[in-house]
């Protein structure tokens, strides 16, 4: 093999390539990363060597992008070292490790729609002309950025603005401005994850060839096909700590899966007092403005907490907006106890009790500068008013009973919802919904950013309206949380619905098989 | 939120005492009945210029709104000789109808506020000068709205009846904006649009509400200002009255961000410009300094709450922080008691866009 002489090798000219390219760029060693009451990072150690594809997997809060985060310089770790090129660091900044050429493409692409390719790639570090006057050398940047693309494969020329691009195309741009640092690691998150099959083939090749040049690349992915058909290595996390390394002949779907799980259930959570009665809420056929080609059939049963569980863009935030009335539905129907429910909007979803708590409750489900008191009252306030004067003696009472029953932990229901930790503005925004009278919820992703305490109230409250009779959708990325949580498990993979587990089948592994499009493994379990 | 306008009351009160001592003319019964008149006929649109404001909008096209309402509505008492209930019920329904098209411009067609109220100024001041042919439209010798030019222009034992109006409906709005759903919803909207449509609140109804809402009490204003000048010159007519009102609705604790501000705000801004245009005159500073002044005053008002509000913020924040050693629970109610204004605090995360 002889080196290809493109921009982004850095092969000093006389070193054999074989050996150049065994080269460890960098290690870490024995890293730990500790917050209050949490051990993010445990003595993690990871070594990354030139040219190679190193795959990172692991669940949600197993450390990923905490790990990634020490590698970046943007936080510092509590314990370990950082060795790059033969110097130690007990930790690096976020200028450090782009002169060591260590950069990222994120998972939610950070570039400006607004400007064009060519600016992007070069924020911040913009050619300049015109001496003191540091007017910006377009044309220059411009020249700078087409071999790049070029070599990418790219079909957009460096004068495109970013808007106009679609999202794989946006990652060409991130990778062209790696390239255009001499990044000697380009970190991806998730890359995948909103492309197409075809887009993330191309990809796929543009790996390959950033790995033939020397250029290494951290891949994390929840995609382990993908992770089979690239990676050199693959890298396990879980709760912080390494937990396996698979070489290259020891992949398989079996053995990751095996690594990333692993561990007991604790017992978070609350089971179910009795079983599901008849009846309850069911969508046939609904389509979303996300998927217009997918349909989604899904039934939930009154006393029921249904699990909807996969990947991050699979449509599952969709539906319940769909549902809610959010968004339009632009196919298909929603029937409660058998009788079709029209639902336009979020106010004829209320009406007929259909309740959603948002995934972002500070964008949507909360009113940060409102108190307590009329957060809780938003969305019934009708009923606490006379001639449309509202009481405030009816509305403090029913604040205050709400905040008793959730534990809402404040001085007074006339607080700013503001001021509450996360797992208190969740529960506010439970309140706003529990003084009125739910059929039908839909929980979306509700222990996001909550810790573990205010986690098993929130379950057990969930568990405590099931039990009332409400049909629960709880939208979940949190395996460990789909599976101790619900009665029954749909999956849902591009738009629709690839199959619906019941407790005997819930394993992580058959959700994630799911979840990635593949049928189940056995024919019986298979059946629906 | 009642400090606020404490310290507003407290400012208007001490610059009135100043002036006094300083020339006692400024509080002489006819040039306190003469400011009442003037806080009345400027003060009934501020209202409606609050609403709007606190939808995080605004509505820059009142001035122009008089303007074209005025011509039509003198045009219809005198040329077309309509009976003078008639002509009221037009221009106020024509407020309405225009602060209507507005709010569904904003509203249903996304567009910007600034940008509608802005062509609004323009496209009203346009047609009314067309449909005058640029010409001063006045009342004759004639007596055609006797009956309307004494109850707008008259007074009640003194007090001008401009005033009373515009306590009347600061009642009513403060009412509806600070006991009603409708206001709660308003302020929820202002603060948070997406989080109130996800409580089901009709969000657009309730902005184009606002819109309507200032439409008509534009109306309002118009046959006030045509009874007060007597004639509209449609090119001059109601010019810049619009910053008047945003004016008065900031130093009244308005943010342009929407979500906050008061009534009691709006009228004490008011009040405040008005004795300040009218120190002016009375100290003898050059009359040409009348707007530098305003200038200042608001200046520096919105500056000085926005520090206080940051200084109450950093509190709540360490209050909130220290929340797992409780103090006693009443102090920590009322340290954080809704700090509102006209603070524009970069950490807040509810902003609507």
């Amino acid at each position: 093999m002889s080196a290809p002489s493109t921009p982004g090798c850095h092969k000093p000219p006389g070193v054999v390539w074989e050996e150049w390219m065994a080269e460890t760029l960098f290690e870490l060693v024995g890293i730990s990363k500790s917050y209050p009451g949490v051990m993010a990072l445990d003595d993690v150690s990871l070594r990354v060597d030139r040219g190679e594809v190193l795959g990172l997997i692991g669940e949600n809060g197993a450390g990923k992008s905490t790990l990634m985060r020490v590698l970046g310089g943007v936080i510092a770790p509590s314990q370990g070292v950082i060795r790059i090129g033969g110097s130690d660091h007990a930790r690096l900044t976020v200028n450090e490790a782009t002169e060591a050429g260590i950069a990222f493409v994120h998972q939610e692409l950070n570039l400006f729609e607004n400007l064009d390719v060519a600016a992007n790639v070069f924020i911040g570090r913009e050619h300049l002309v015109g001496g003191p006057l540091k007017l910006v050398d377009n044309a220059k940047m411009r020249e700078r950025v087409m071999p790049l693309l070029k070599r990418l494969g790219a079909d957009f020329t460096p004068e495109t603005l970013v808007d106009n691009l679609t999202i794989a195309e946006r990652q060409m741009v991130e990778i062209a401005k790696a390239l255009s640092i001499d990044a000697r690691v380009i970190i991806m998150d998730e890359p995948t994850s909103s492309l197409t099959i075809s887009e993330t083939e191309r990809l796929l090749e543009v790996i390959a060839d950033l790995k033939a040049h020397g250029i290494a690349v951290i891949y994390i992915s929840h995609r382990l096909g993908e992770l089979m058909s690239c990676a050199d290595r693959v890298v396990v996390l879980r709760d912080g700590r390494t937990v396996g390394e698979l070489a290259r002949h020891e992949l398989s779907h079996v053995a990751m899966i095996r690594l990333m799980i692993g561990r007991d259930l604790k017992s978070l959570y609350t089971p179910p007092q009795r079983p599901p009665r008849s009846g309850g809420c069911n969508i046939a056929g609904l389509v979303t403005s996300a998927f217009p080609d997918r349909q989604i059939d899904l039934s939930v049963r009154h006393g029921e907490i249904l699990g909807l569980a996969g990947l991050v863009g699979a449509g599952r935030t969709s539906l319940a907006r769909a549902a809610f009335g959010i968004d339009p539905q632009l196919g298909g129907e929603i029937r409660i106890d058998n009788a079709p429910v029209a639902v336009a909007s979020p106010r004829d979803a209320i009406r007929q009790g259909i309740y959603l708590v948002p995934e972002d409750r500070k964008r949507s489900g909360l009113v940060l500068d409102l108190p307590i008191r009329e957060n809780v009252t938003l969305a019934s306030l009708l009923n606490y008013a006379w001639m449309w004067l509202v009481s405030g003696a009816d509305e403090r009472i029913v604040a205050k009973e709400q905040m008793k029953r959730l534990a809402i932990k404040a001085p007074s229901a006339d607080i700013e919802a503001v001021t509450l930790s996360g797992g208190n503005q969740q529960k506010v925004v439970l309140g706003k919904w529990l003084s009125m009278q739910p059929r039908v919820m839909f929980f979306d992703e509700p222990t996001r950013g909550v810790d573990v305490g205010a986690k098993s109230e929130i379950y057990r409250l969930m568990r405590e309206l099931a039990d009332q009779g409400v049909a629960i959708v709880m939208i979940s990325s949190d395996m460990e949380e789909v599976i101790g949580v619900s009665d029954r498990v749909a999956v849902m993979h591009e738009g629709s619905v690839s199959g619906v587990l019941e407790r005997s089948q819930f394993s992580e592994y058959n959700v994630l098989r799911l979840a990635m499009g593949q049928a189940l493994e056995t024919a019986e379990a298979a059946a629906p | 939120m009642i400090k606020k306008e404490l310290g507003l009351g407290i400012l208007l009160v001490v610059i009135a005492a100043i002036t006094g001592a300083i020339n006692p003319a400024f509080l002489s019964l006819v040039n306190l009945l003469n400011m009442a008149n003037l806080i009345g006929l400027f003060g009934v649109f501020a209202l409606g210029e609050g609403l709007v404001i606190i939808t995080g909008g605004i509505d820059l096209s009142l001035g122009s709104m008089f303007a074209l309402l005025g011509v039509v509505f003198i045009d219809l008492l005198t040329t077309y000789q309509v009976p003078w209930p008639l002509a009221l019920l037009a221009v106020l329904l024509g407020g309405l109808v225009l602060g209507g098209i507005q709010g569904f411009l904003v509203t249903r067609l996304k567009m910007q506020p600034f940008i509608v109220t802005l062509c609004g100024l323009l496209i009203y001041r346009g047609a009314a000068r067309y449909y005058t042919s640029d010409s001063t439209r006045g009342f004759g010798y004639g007596d055609e709205a006797a009956t309307l030019s004494s109850i707008a222009s008259g007074n009640v034992a003194g007090l001008p009846n401009t005033f009373i109006l515009l306590i009347v409906l600061a009642l009513v709005l403060g009412v509806l904006l600070h006991r009603s759903v409708y206001g709660r919803w308003l302020y929820a909207v202002g603060k948070n649009e997406e989080a109130a449509r996800f409580s089901g609140i009709r969000t657009n109804l309730v902005i184009a509400t606002a819109y309507i809402i200032s439409g008509g009490l534009a109306g309002v204003s118009t046959v006030l200002f045509v009874f007060y000048t007597n004639s509209v010159s449609p090119s001059s007519f109601g010019n810049f009255y619009e910053l008047y009102a945003i004016a008065a609705a900031v130093l009244g604790g308005c943010s342009l961000r929407g979500g906050e501000g008061s009534i009691l705000g709006i009228v004490l801004g008011t009040a405040l410009l008005q004795v300040l245009q009218n120190l002016v005159n009375i100290l003898g500073i050059p009359n040409s300094l009348n707007f530098a002044v305003m200038g200042t005053v608001i200046l520096i008002g919105v500056l000085a709450d926005q520090q206080l509000q940051a200084r109450r913020r950093r509190k709540v924040a360490l209050a909130s922080v220290a929340r797992t050693t409780p103090r006693s629970a009443s102090a920590q109610g009322r340290e954080s008691a809704p700090p509102r204004g006209a603070a524009v605090v970069p950490t807040r995360t509810g902003d609507q866009g």
